[in-house]
């Protein structure tokens, strides 16, 4: 039997969320032996394969860059798992939502710089009006809130998951902490 | 005062008592049958506003608040089913897409109330789409904040202040969507002159809406069994 | 002073016999719906002062007529001529034609179904007496039930009588009001209070505020029989200060009746005192909501209460309180005059009498008609409407305003109660109906309605306060196109909560026109269903 195939993705987030997954520590080697992992920043692997059975995506949608990249990773993937609270709600980046991109940006680079104030435009993707939540574009499978959620959290989700055991979820986590 | 009318009822199937002025909110609590609430404060007068503590009563048509409703003879109430559980989850869910509730930077984070109401009732996502209302916070005052951000509207800081302070700073002004608390007639807090800095509004506070300055991320503990004790302390003063 | 029956009747006598003097009336319409009628009267009192018959004819103003669309209104009487769209400058050639052949131009034909199929209760006076003139309602047959009851009734009779007529509240719950009544005459305590809801908020609806400002006296009429029954000597009027033609009618007519000792203390010779008070209200929908009306008027935040206790029992400052609709305490004096059993006779088995509805949208014959309980809506809309403008066709009616849903043409037959309204999907409210044609999207109604829904969610419970908003969004989202198909599903459940947890009735019945279209024209929402603009595929076609 082919072990299933996961790919894990990082958004705008801070990557805390794959520092939690990294701190399963010994486990990971665990994890190592049933599953391929197929895509990550954690791997060298400059596109998404087809056929990825779990992926775990890490931080909020915030360009039209993330969106796409959310929209193609749905259509290749079998269970796509929200992980962490700038996934599930858009927490930190979201921030920014209330004032405005414009207003942040201008803030952060203009007004509170001194030398050679200008925003940053080269080779980047524009940053959208708001930093949402992956369910604002794609169907989200499983939802692990936290920031981070703890490594047993992610080691528990995804062992059921391999394990197929995905039916009866229910993990102690919930937003923030 | 005569001796209280005894009335037995049962809840989630257990066979309870209490006496006929109490709510079902408080038999049950005394029963251990645990009902999620964020507007109902012990030593506070009841509004019935969150709506969290809705409960199931044979013979009627729609879900009651348990915290304003009064125990009857021979009652059968349900207070977990399906329903009550998806109707609490989407009000918290409701509470969460209202403001700017970001958990992981709140000085409240870990001693919330919303919070761990969302942890213990399943909300794993907000369904709806945040309003992110472009809110002030007041840091006016010496020893406080009030920020609106973290605000759900349950009162207790209008009430804990009217009923307990006697001050009645705090009251709301706008209304819908638009609801904020507001301290006088719409004055910077530090500027109040009613408030007597006295923070019992800070420690009834559900979340990270009020609290003391100096206070960084998941630093804020509230303080607040003196509350009960002080109300039944002056209760017993009048008597 | 003190008035006895007798001295009433002499009153009355009076003015009719100096009515009888003239030889023509001038009826002109003064209602806010009719504009320009100052120019119009001060017209026709320059024509007349031109003309030789002058001196025979008595030009007065008068309630609404009804036929808004046709406004301004005149009625010539003994005649029963009815003019339409009258300009100041036809008042010459109308009083030239007085006693001969009318002005055709501008004739409205008085056996319209308009005015033919209508039964009069609460409006029977509308039209016809000065409402700034307690002799005209006197002359009219006014306060004759009050003071009869006042005198000559106990108050549990006129309980037995109210109960008797199967009279509802017109407020748009439709309790019966002989059940409320003996709830506060029972309830314990000295101190009663009736207060009177005068705080029309409905979009489209007005019938509160016509029965204010054209037959003001036949109100407080009303509130002296309900204090009376209940034993209240203390009444409130709380009426919204949007309606100021209303309020200084109403003014007037407290100042009027408290002269003729038909207020204030041992009224009429009896034991039985009665003041009655103005209260304004700022326009908040949820101050119509009862609990929320009594912390208005107590000078607190407009904000309801959960019930029970029902203000019956603790209402006013804690004390037991009848809060009835200005259109119910209307119907009052009409029933004690003709009695419960000729009420009790019309309407069907569950609503009896009749009632008032605001005929507005796109309806020819827009304005104030009353009708028997039963009518169809068919017969309302077609006949006594006249049907739809400009050879469109009919789509939906809108009954109970925010509060109440859409009924399709294929229901146009149903007739209409209390009952059969909610088996609808809608609810009869205050009286609105909105009359819409195929070119109305039902989405957009729905989306203004909510909106509304929005602004005057008082803000105090969660499902109301958020859910509102939630819902509002949305609908939005299927107004541009831009829903997917989990936000039919978020929206449905979403209706439900609302509907199923609010605390008073505003949040309560807010889903109610989501629901009733989403029941009976489910396509205009899936027509919708688009989804938003794909970022990606924009590039990919770039």
């Amino acid at each position: 039997m082919n072990k299933p195939r996961l790919a894990t993705l990082w958004l705008d987030g801070c990557s805390g969320c794959h520092m939690s997954l990294l701190d399963t520590d010994e486990r990971l080697l665990d994890l190592a032996a049933r599953v391929d992992l197929v895509y990550s920043p954690l791997v060298d692997c400059k596109l998404y394969p087809e056929a990825v059975d779990i992926a775990c995506i890490e931080g909020a949608v915030s360009t039209a860059e993330d969106e796409c990249r959310l929209r193609s990773v749905r259509e290749r993937t079998k269970c796509l798992i929200a992980l962490g609270d700038c996934a599930v709600t858009g927490n930190v980046p979201a921030m920014r939502n209330t004032w405005g991109t414009d207003t942040v940006l201008r803030s952060v680079y203009l007004e509170r710089e001194a030398l050679a104030a200008r925003i940053p435009t080269e080779d980047l993707p524009l940053l959208s009006d708001k930093a949402l939540p992956l369910h604002t574009f794609v169907k989200v499978d499983f939802f692990l809130p936290g920031c981070p959620p703890s490594a047993d959290t992610i080691f528990s989700a995804l062992t059921a998951l391999i394990e197929g055991r995905s039916a009866d979820l229910r993990l102690n986590t919930g937003f923030g902490t | 005062m005569t001796a209280a009318q005894i009335l037995t009822l049962t809840i989630d199937g257990k066979h309870v008592s209490g006496l006929a002025h109490e709510t079902l909110l408080q038999v049950a609590l005394e029963n251990d049958i645990a009902i999620p609430t964020l507007c109902c404060l012990e030593g506070l007068s009841n509004q019935g506003s969150c709506r969290l503590c809705m409960v199931e009563i044979a013979g009627t048509t729609k879900p009651q608040p348990a915290c304003v409703t009064l125990i009857q003879e021979g009652m059968v109430v349900i207070t977990q089913s399906e329903n009550l559980r998806t109707y609490r989850r989407t009000i918290i869910e409701l509470l969460f897409s209202e403001r700017n509730h970001i958990c992981a930077v709140c000085v409240a984070n870990e001693h919330c109330e919303l919070q761990t109401l969302a942890r213990d009732l399943g909300v794993d996502h907000i369904s709806f789409p945040g309003r992110y209302p472009a809110l002030p916070v007041d840091a006016s005052h010496d020893r406080f904040v009030l920020d609106h951000n973290r605000c759900i509207l349950c009162t207790r800081c209008v009430r804990v202040c009217a009923e307990i302070e006697g001050a009645h700073t705090w009251d709301i002004q706008g209304r819908g969507i638009r609801s904020l608390i507001t301290a006088d007639f719409n004055s910077p807090w530090g500027q109040s002159t009613t408030c007597t800095s006295c923070g019992k509004c800070v420690q009834v506070c559900p979340t990270g809406a009020l609290f003391e300055k100096g206070r960084s991320v998941a630093e804020m503990l509230k303080k607040r069994p003196s509350l009960p004790y002080l109300v039944s302390n002056r209760t017993r003063e009048q008597q | 002073m003190t008035m006895h029956l007798e001295e009433l009747h002499q009153l009355a006598d009076d003015r009719r016999r100096e009515l009888e003097g003239f030889a023509h009336h001038i009826l002109v319409c003064t209602s806010l719906g009719c504009p320009k009628n100052k120019e119009i009267i001060a017209a026709f009192r320059q024509a007349l002062t031109n003309s030789e018959a002058g001196e025979k004819v008595l030009v007065r103003k008068v309630g609404c007529m009804g036929l808004c669309a046709a406004g301004p209104v005149v009625l010539i009487l003994p005649e029963e001529i009815y003019y339409q769209k009258v300009a100041p400058g036809d008042a010459a050639e109308i009083v030239s034609a007085l006693g001969r052949e009318p002005v055709q131009r501008l004739l409205l034909p008085s056996d319209l179904p308009f005015f033919t199929r209508q039964y009069k209760n609460v409006l029977a006076l509308f039209g016809r007496i000065d409402p700034e003139s307690l002799e005209d309602y006197l002359a009219a047959g006014g306060y004759e039930a009050a003071v009869t009851t006042i005198t000559r009734m106990r108050p549990t009779e006129v309980i037995r009588s109210i109960d008797k007529s199967g009279l509802r509240g017109r407020g748009g719950a439709g309790y019966p009001t002989g059940l409320k009544w003996s709830t506060v005459a029972k309830a314990q305590g000295k101190k009663k209070y009736v207060v009177c809801n005068a705080d029309e908020g409905d979009p489209g609806a007005f019938m509160d505020r016509a029965i204010l400002e054209s037959t003001p006296h036949a109100l407080l009429e009303g509130i002296l029989i309900a204090a009376y029954a209940v034993g209240a000597d203390c009444a409130y009027i709380y009426v919204r200060a949007e309606y100021p033609l209303a309020v200084r009618r109403l003014k007037r007519a407290i100042r009027e009746a408290l002269r003729a000792n038909l207020l204030g203390t041992a009224i009429c010779g009896s034991a039985f005192s009665l003041t009655i008070q103005i209260r304004l209200g700022a326009g908040a929908f949820v101050c119509g909501e009862e609990t929320a009306l009594i912390a208005s008027v107590e000078g607190g935040r407009g904000v309801p209460r959960p019930r029970p206790p029902y203000p019956a029992e603790k209402g006013l400052w804690g004390r037991p309180t009848l809060i009835n609709n200005v259109e119910t305490l209307a119907n009052v004096p009409g029933i004690i005059q003709r009695g419960a059993d000729w009420f009790a006779g019309l309407g069907t088995e569950k609503s009896k009498g009749t009632k008032v509805f605001a005929l507005t949208g796109t309806i020819n014959n827009a304005g104030l008609i009353e009708v028997p309980m039963g009518m169809t809506l068919r017969e309302i809309v077609e006949e006594i409407g006249g049907g739809i403008p400009g050879g469109h066709t009919f789509k939906a009616v809108q009954t109970g305003g925010p509060s109440g849903g859409c009924i399709p043409a294929e229901h146009l037959d149903t007739p209409v109660s209390y009952e059969n309204l909610s088996a609808l999907g809608s609810i009869m409210g205050s009286g609105g109906m909105i009359v819409m044609d195929e070119t109305t999207s039902m989405v957009d109604i729905v989306t203004y309605f909510m909106a509304f829904s929005m602004e005057e969610s008082c803000g105090k419970c969660v499902p109301c306060r958020v859910g509102t908003a939630q819902m509002h969004t949305l609908l939005k989202k299927f107004q541009t196109r831009t829903a997917i198909d989990d936000d039919l599903t978020t929206l449905e459940s979403l209706c439900h909560l609302v509907r199923n947890t609010s605390l008073c009735g505003l949040g309560q019945s807010a889903p109610n026109p989501v629901l009733s279209t989403l029941n009976y024209f489910r396509p205009e929402y899936l027509e919708r269903i688009t989804g938003p603009v794909d970022p990606c595929r924009q590039e990919e076609k770039q």
